[in-house]
């Protein structure tokens, strides 16, 4: 059984087409990256998923329970962490832990709490509020919030913005822990890094769904040819190559350029004076996922303006 | 089919809203001080300033004669108290000038020929002029003076001839100020004060209720997880009973001790109707708690009813005095019935049937605001 199968599903607020017929499905167990620049409808399509949200059009099922029917099973077996810090911050740790517990049911009471500030290394800040904790540890205790009631469905929301890669780091080893006992993960990001640490990525731009797949098919489908240059004075190169027919993308990359092109003959025709000089070289490289991402943001039209 | 009870409606969850809101309360000093001590310096405050029967008014006094007449006329006067002569005016364009400057309220004129008059039996005349730019400030001064002044005239002529006839002639007006016989305001006004400050603070409060956690962003996540509708609401709303117990407490030990207000009705009557008020109030809160959108509009609207309450409710001006359509509005505010049930109990001594009616109407409006408000709240962002 798949934990998420949803199908067109859309969403507009006012005339603006948020999601435009989005479908997903993810299998049980899975950990899945939702992409897209922002306002792309990541955080509206995690919202109709866990009911916060009623879809226009479209229907689906969440850990099998009816997405317009059955909102109330659904809230009740997934967990969902959401951008913003939304739990109390004139509350400590350990309050809003036995806040969380008590409107689960879960009992005894203490015996969760303390087993979940065990597990997430929290046990020592228990008494502190949550209004004085830094980015990580806030993180740390709406991930341990989310899933003390022992969801089947975690659903996350951007959980690492602003949080040090230490604790980064941490949250994700966390993830794959959990999905290992069974969990399904659907978890939006920007980072291409913990893109790439999901079983399977979505792309999602402007309300439309464009790739789906696991990072290499995504990768290998964009259909991509990357060179890359390296050499001295490579941002003289990069101003020459600007906006020549064939090349999409000019991305400087450390101490080469990365030349990205969706054509392989007419971005090699467009390199061919580059190539001719004595003091650059031109290889063929890898098209990284980033690249990728760049490819499709430029391809998008804006609907947001 | 327990789940589904479980679904729509759970004491342990009730149990859990109500320990995070206790928390949040106590944790919030300022808000926490303001709720007990707005009540006490309100009735302090507004109980001794308020005062709708104002005496010892200053007065001038126009009198050209110096007659026995003119003298016990003007300490006649000068006896009940409303009048306080400061000026004595030689002539009336004087008079005129200190009443234009507000220097005095009354002008009182008593004409040369005033004790001939009298001793002729002709009908004597004396003229009292009231600045009547407050009308209810001058009422009580101006209400009493027929009486006063034909008091006065029988005794100073019973002096000179204690003649029976002469006084069967004179009308003598009977006036009984009933349940409160020496017309002092702070019967009037501290129980309307225990009124308007639970609506003032209960209403503002709960108003803030939803949409200090949209604001703070937490809202999402109480949606996320599974607490209904009505644990919601019984979570926000209960906590304020106690807020409300507390003050309704403090303004009615204070009104026995600081203004020695009588208590002739039944106490456990009306704490029975406070409860039924204060439920109205917190439910009318948290029901504009539902359709503002940030604490600033839930201010707005907030202040929006309590304006309405405190001038056509009968607290501060005469509730029979307003035309009929602003009596029909009166009708749609709590506070209204609730000054009618407050004044019936402590004043009056008024039983039970004396204000189920009253009663029956708060009633009413716990069930229509408690409606209103479920039916308002979003279980969704959309």
């Amino acid at each position: 059984m798949n934990a998420i199968e949803v199908t067109n599903l859309v969403k507009r607020f006012g005339d603006k087409t948020v999601v435009d017929h989005v479908t997903i499905t993810v299998a049980e167990g899975e950990i899945v990256g939702f992409l897209g620049p922002n306002g792309s409808g990541k955080t509206t399509t995690i919202r109709i998923m866990c009911g916060l949200l009623t879809p226009d059009e479209g229907e689906g099922q969440v850990l099998g329970y009816d997405l317009r029917t059955d909102s109330l099973k659904i809230k009740r077996e997934v967990g969902y962490m959401t951008q913003k810090f939304s739990f109390y911050e004139d509350l400590t740790i350990g309050e809003n832990l036995e806040f969380v517990a008590r409107l689960y049911k879960l009992r005894p009471v203490e015996e969760h709490v303390a087993r979940t500030l065990d597990e997430l290394g929290l046990t020592s800040r228990r008494d502190q509020l949550a209004g004085t904790l830094s980015g990580g540890w806030k993180q740390r205790l709406a991930l341990a919030a989310c899933i003390m009631h022992k969801p089947k469905l975690l659903l996350l929301d951007e959980p690492t913005a602003g949080v040090d890669p230490k604790a980064r780091r941490e949250f994700w080893d966390e993830i794959h822990r959990l999905a290992r006992g069974g969990l399904t993960v659907l978890v939006s990001t920007h980072y291409m890094d913990e893109a790439e640490r999901c079983h399977r990525i979505s792309y999602i731009s402007y309300g439309k769904m464009l790739a789906s797949g696991t990072v290499e098919d995504v990768v290998r489908n964009a259909g991509l040819t990357t060179f890359v240059v390296s050499g001295p004075r490579l941002d003289q190169v990069a101003t020459a190559l600007e906006g020549r027919p064939g090349i999409d993308q000019v991305a400087p990359f450390g101490a080469t350029l990365h030349v990205v092109g969706s054509d392989r003959e007419k971005l090699e025709a467009a390199l061919a004076d580059i190539r001719d000089r004595k003091d650059v070289t031109v290889e063929p490289g890898e098209t990284s996922l980033e690249d990728v991402f760049i490819q499709f943001m430029a391809g998008s039209r804006d609907n947001m303006s | 089919m327990t789940s589904l009870t479980n679904g729509i409606f759970s004491f342990a969850r009730l149990g859990a809203l109500l320990t995070k809101e206790f928390i949040q309360m106590r944790r919030d000093r300022i808000t926490f001080a303001m709720m007990l001590g707005v009540p006490l310096m309100q009735l302090v405050l507004f109980g001794f300033a308020i005062n709708s029967d104002p005496k010892s008014l200053p007065a001038a006094l126009v009198a050209t004669s110096n007659d026995q007449y003119t003298r016990a006329m003007v300490s006649a006067l000068q006896n009940t108290n409303y009048y306080r002569f400061d000026h004595i005016a030689e002539t009336s364009a004087e008079a005129e000038e200190l009443m234009a400057s507000g220097e005095v309220a009354f002008v009182v004129t008593i004409p040369a020929d005033f004790g001939r008059r009298v001793a002729a039996g002709d009908a004597p005349q004396i003229l009292i002029e009231a600045d009547a730019t407050d009308p209810s400030a001058s009422s009580g001064a101006v209400s009493t003076l027929g009486t006063v002044a034909n008091q006065a005239l029988l005794r100073a002529q019973g002096m000179e001839a204690a003649s029976a006839e002469t006084a069967r002639g004179q009308l003598e007006v009977v006036v009984h100020r009933r349940y409160n016989p020496e017309g002092i305001s702070q019967y009037n006004i501290v129980p309307g004060l225990l009124g308007v400050i639970l609506q003032m603070t209960m209403v503002m409060m709960t108003s803030m209720a939803l949409t200090r956690e949209t604001e703070r962003g937490t809202m999402e996540n109480l949606l996320a997880m599974p607490a209904s509708p009505a644990e919601i609401m019984l979570g926000k709303v209960l906590p304020y009973l106690v807020v409300g117990a507390v003050q309704v407490t403090v303004v009615l030990i204070a009104s026995k001790l600081l203004f020695s207000i009588p208590f002739i009705g039944s106490l456990s009557l009306l704490l029975s109707a406070i409860l039924v008020f204060v439920l109205a109030l917190v439910l009318l809160g948290y029901t504009i708690s539902t359709i503002a959108r940030t604490q600033m509009q839930a201010m707005q609207l907030t202040f929006f009813f309590f304006l309405p309450s405190i001038l056509l409710s009968g607290f501060m001006f005469p509730y029979r005095g307003m035309p009929g359509w602003a009596q029909a509005l009166g009708e749609i505010l709590p506070l209204t019935h609730f000054l009618r049930i407050i004044r019936a109990v402590m004043l009056k001594g008024a039983e039970f049937p004396a204000i189920a009616a009253e009663v029956g109407i708060l009633g009413l409006f716990v069930a229509v605001f408690a409606g209103l408000a479920l039916f308002r709240f979003r279980r969704t962002l959309d």
